[in-house]
């Protein structure tokens, strides 16, 4: 393996796109096309009968701001990462790890809010497609934060110090996708329904 | 710019090629064989894995062949094989939809997808490129145990006590996802989709991987117009799996939750034994759209990795360059495109719009021009050539051959008037049996001789090789062309018993010809087992580097490479794959320089 990583020092001086990198982008493809797939579904659905229209819970909003600083926040963590500025690094990687807890914490309090207004899973497929569409969001938004507790873990580590930019570049490039998946969710979710 | 990189790349290698072997003495059994990184590696685990699937999916269809074909004996010994599920030595009905739905599933998915690019997109991509690895070994690792994990689940549904899933490969709502419609619906199917969701997963991670690595990894010289076929193939192939698969698997997590949550995504108005089910405002048709948006793509999934190394096979065993090599590319390319545009023509009876149906029926003839124009570019290859007649090159040809045949036969169906006849009868089953599953097959075998003296240092026996190449092709044939009259007769798919049907009597004795032919080709299959394993520790050794004195660089390599492929620096290429036979010179390696009085032409 050591070979793919000499290859990869190699590639990396000359600007070119990293492969780890350029295999996330593929990746964020597939992800896009699942998202696709359910979005669409929806759309056909949303065409026939017995289908009911909702708002979205409130909380949604907040979550939204959340994840919109983190966003922000993981861009200047990333150019913190870059002046070598390590300790506000630090800072602000845990600033957005806080603000993805919250956008899941919000998005779990606006789900129960629908449900005790009795838009439940069950009640309705239009209600099924969004606690399906939005909770796989969730999902994609949990897997980054397990990456973000890992890269975290690795900032404060007293043994190793790690210089290389590639996991903080592969972590902000897919934490601005969720964040921007979410908003391409929730403007789909408040034009077609 | 790629230049320099590569040049680095290799000052920094040799600057560490001692410790490279260092590193090597320290391998442990798990490390080399287990959890191993290493491309080659990984590709045989692929492949044997592919073999046991195959193996199990193939005898499932002998098994259902013998209830088609002898529907009113009884075996006694398949109670003691199969137990409940045969008694009295009978194939029960839900046991043989069973058969029939892991047969497809099996096949398509565990043998032709992981068992054909996970082996062949591992092994050669690396190799003929020009790289050390693939991009990311890690994952690369990560997508065979994903694999490995949805085979244990598949295979674990095979023995729980209501059977596996049975609602056919394709698994239609709402028969697939309400426990009460049938035996195999029940805990089956749960494990069918959980195990298809790991498989999806593991696809997606090797598809990853084959993009970046082709797109990233290519050593100095090796342009993308100087790529072999075979890895052109491979990409197109893992493009199409990395769009298509997640749609399926958003199909198959909707499913889940109709299954175990209560949601109606698939159901609406359903009464099963006279109980009438809560479910609203779903549609099953929906399903139909998820899975085939996936499914057709699927089709070339299979098909092109056999497209792209037959290319290779025809063209090193002709000693001619392939015919019309941009033309073949671009040919991948509109497939690859086309893949994706037409997979309403396997729903033209579910009461699609006639008008749309009809824009699918010109999308999907379409796809005749670049399948054609690949068999008018494999036979001007052959054309003329110094043919040698490997078993590897007779497998290509027969590839070509299947593809012809299968293929016209898409173009009736690929009609939707026609299709109103046609459709579920056995002229399907003949169809994409022929065109996607045994010419696939024929591609993989081709692969499995033309490489093995790469993979296992030893030459695969060439006389059981000849014997299984005869009896295999003549024996698809004598299966599957007898299928189609059966089915422009009205013969439907999926029957359990034809001889209760006034109109299909008739097919009493065809039906049991074409039982006896599968059992035959099974066991001409088994010797191809038998003479794999056999060569991997006894086979005649490999005493060239280059035994077929082909042109691409995998053959620049030792003969047991290690992990890292080539011992020295990775050679620069200066020339595209396919000069055989030129300025006299039977063929020059990727690897040889322009000479400076060589003619400019390929």
């Amino acid at each position: 393996m050591e070979f793919g990583e000499m290859f990869n020092v190699a590639i990396q001086k000359q600007n070119k796109i990293h492969p780890h990198k350029f295999t996330l982008w593929v990746g964020i493809g597939s992800i896009i096309m699942m998202f696709a797939g359910l979005t669409s579904a929806y759309i056909v659905k949303r065409n026939q009968a017995n289908w009911v229209t909702f708002d979205l819970p409130v909380a949604f909003w907040y979550s939204t701001a959340a994840i919109l600083l983190s966003s922000l926040t993981v861009y200047l963590a990333t150019k913190a990462f870059k002046e070598r500025a390590m300790a506000r690094y630090r800072q602000l990687m845990l600033a957005t790890l806080l603000l993805g807890i919250v956008f899941i914490v919000l998005q779990i309090i606006g789900f129960s809010q629908l449900w005790k207004s009795g838009i439940t899973l069950q009640a309705n497929v239009s209600y099924s497609f969004l606690y399906v569409i939005v909770g796989l969001h969730g999902a994609h938004v949990v897997g980054g934060i397990i990456a973000l507790v890992l890269m975290s873990l690795k900032a404060f580590s007293i043994k190793t110090r790690t210089y290389s930019f590639v996991p903080v570049d592969l972590i902000s490039t897919y934490w601005h996708f969720v964040d921007l998946l979410w908003i391409y969710l929730l403007l789909f979710l408040l034009m077609i329904r | 710019m790629s230049s320099t990189i590569s040049l680095q790349e290799s000052v920094l290698h040799t600057g560490h090629a001692d410790e490279h072997h260092e590193h090597h003495h320290h391998e442990t059994f798990i490390s080399k064989y287990v959890f191993s990184q290493d491309h080659k590696m990984i590709a045989r685990q692929f492949l044997i894995t592919g073999i046991i699937w195959a193996i199990i999916g193939g005898l499932f269809s002998v098994i259902f062949r013998l209830q088609l074909g002898y529907p009113n004996q009884s075996f006694p010994w398949l109670e003691d094989f199969l137990g409940h599920w045969a008694k009295g030595g009978k194939l029960q009905p839900e046991f043989y939809y069973a058969l029939v739905t892991m047969h497809g599933t099996i096949l398509v998915f565990f043998v032709l997808t992981a068992g054909l690019s996970g082996t062949f997109a591992n092994f050669l991509i690396p190799l003929q490129i020009g790289a050390r690895d693939m991009a990311s070994p890690m994952l690369n690792m990560l997508s065979y145990w994903f694999f490995f994990l949805a085979s244990v689940i598949m295979m674990a549904s095979l023995f729980v006590q209501t059977g596996p899933a049975s609602g056919g490969w394709t698994v239609y709502p709402p028969l697939s996802a309400l426990g009460e419609a049938s035996s195999g619906s029940k805990i089956g199917m749960d494990l069918w989709l959980v195990s298809m969701a790991m498989f999806i997963v593991s696809s997606l991670l090797g598809g990853l991987n084959y993009i970046t690595t082709i797109l990233n990894m290519r050593t100095k010289g090796m342009t993308m117009t100087r790529l072999p076929l075979t890895i052109w193939a491979l990409f197109f192939t893992a493009v199409l799996g990395v769009l298509s698969f997640p749609v399926l698997l958003s199909g198959a997590i909707l499913l889940l939750f109709d299954r175990n949550l209560g949601t109606s995504f698939f159901l609406s108005d359903i009464v099963v034994a006279g109980k009438i089910l809560p479910n609203e405002g779903g549609s099953a048709i929906l399903f139909q759209h998820l899975f085939w948006f996936l499914g057709h793509p699927e089709v070339y999934i299979i098909l092109l990795p056999a497209m792209g190394m037959s290319s290779e096979i025809l063209s090193v065993n002709s000693r001619k360059p392939i015919f019309g090599y941009m033309a073949m590319v671009a040919s991948l390319f509109a497939i690859c495109v086309l893949a994706f545009l037409v997979w309403a023509h396997h729903m033209f009876v579910t009461g699609l719009n006639p008008f749309l149906g009809s824009i699918f029926v010109l999308l999907t003839l379409l796809i005749a021009v670049p399948s054609a124009i690949k068999v008018f570019n494999w036979l001007t290859t052959l054309w003329r050539g110094n043919i040698r007649f490997t078993p590897a090159m007779l497998f290509a040809i027969g590839f070509v051959s299947l593809f012809i045949s299968g293929g016209l036969t898409g173009i009736f169906l690929g009609n939707s008037a026609l299709d109103i006849h046609l459709h579920d009868t056995y002229f399907v089953i003949a169809h994409f049996h022929i065109v996607m599953g045994v010419a696939s097959f024929f591609g993989m075998f081709a692969g499995v001789y033309h490489w093995f003296p790469k993979m296992f240092g030893r030459y695969l026996n060439n006389t059981m090789g000849y014997i299984h190449f005869w009896v295999t092709i003549i024996g698809s044939y004598l299966i599957f062309w007898p299928m189609h009259y059966e089915g422009l007769a009205g013969m439907p798919r999926r029957y359990y018993d034809f001889s209760n049907w006034e109109s299909f009597k008739m097919f009493g004795g065809l039906n049991e010809f074409i039982s006896l032919v599968a059992m035959i080709v099974f066991a001409v299959q088994l010797l191809f087992v038998i003479n794999f394993f056999y060569s991997i520790w006894k086979g005649r050794r490999v005493t060239t580097e280059n035994p077929w004195g082909a042109n691409t660089l995998e053959w620049t390599t030792p003969i047991r490479p290690g992990h890292g492929n080539w011992k020295g620096e990775i050679p620069e290429v200066h020339r595209w794959a396919y000069d055989y036979g030129k300025d006299g010179k039977e063929f020059i390696t990727q690897t040889t320089p322009v000479g400076a009085d060589e003619s400019k032409d390929h």
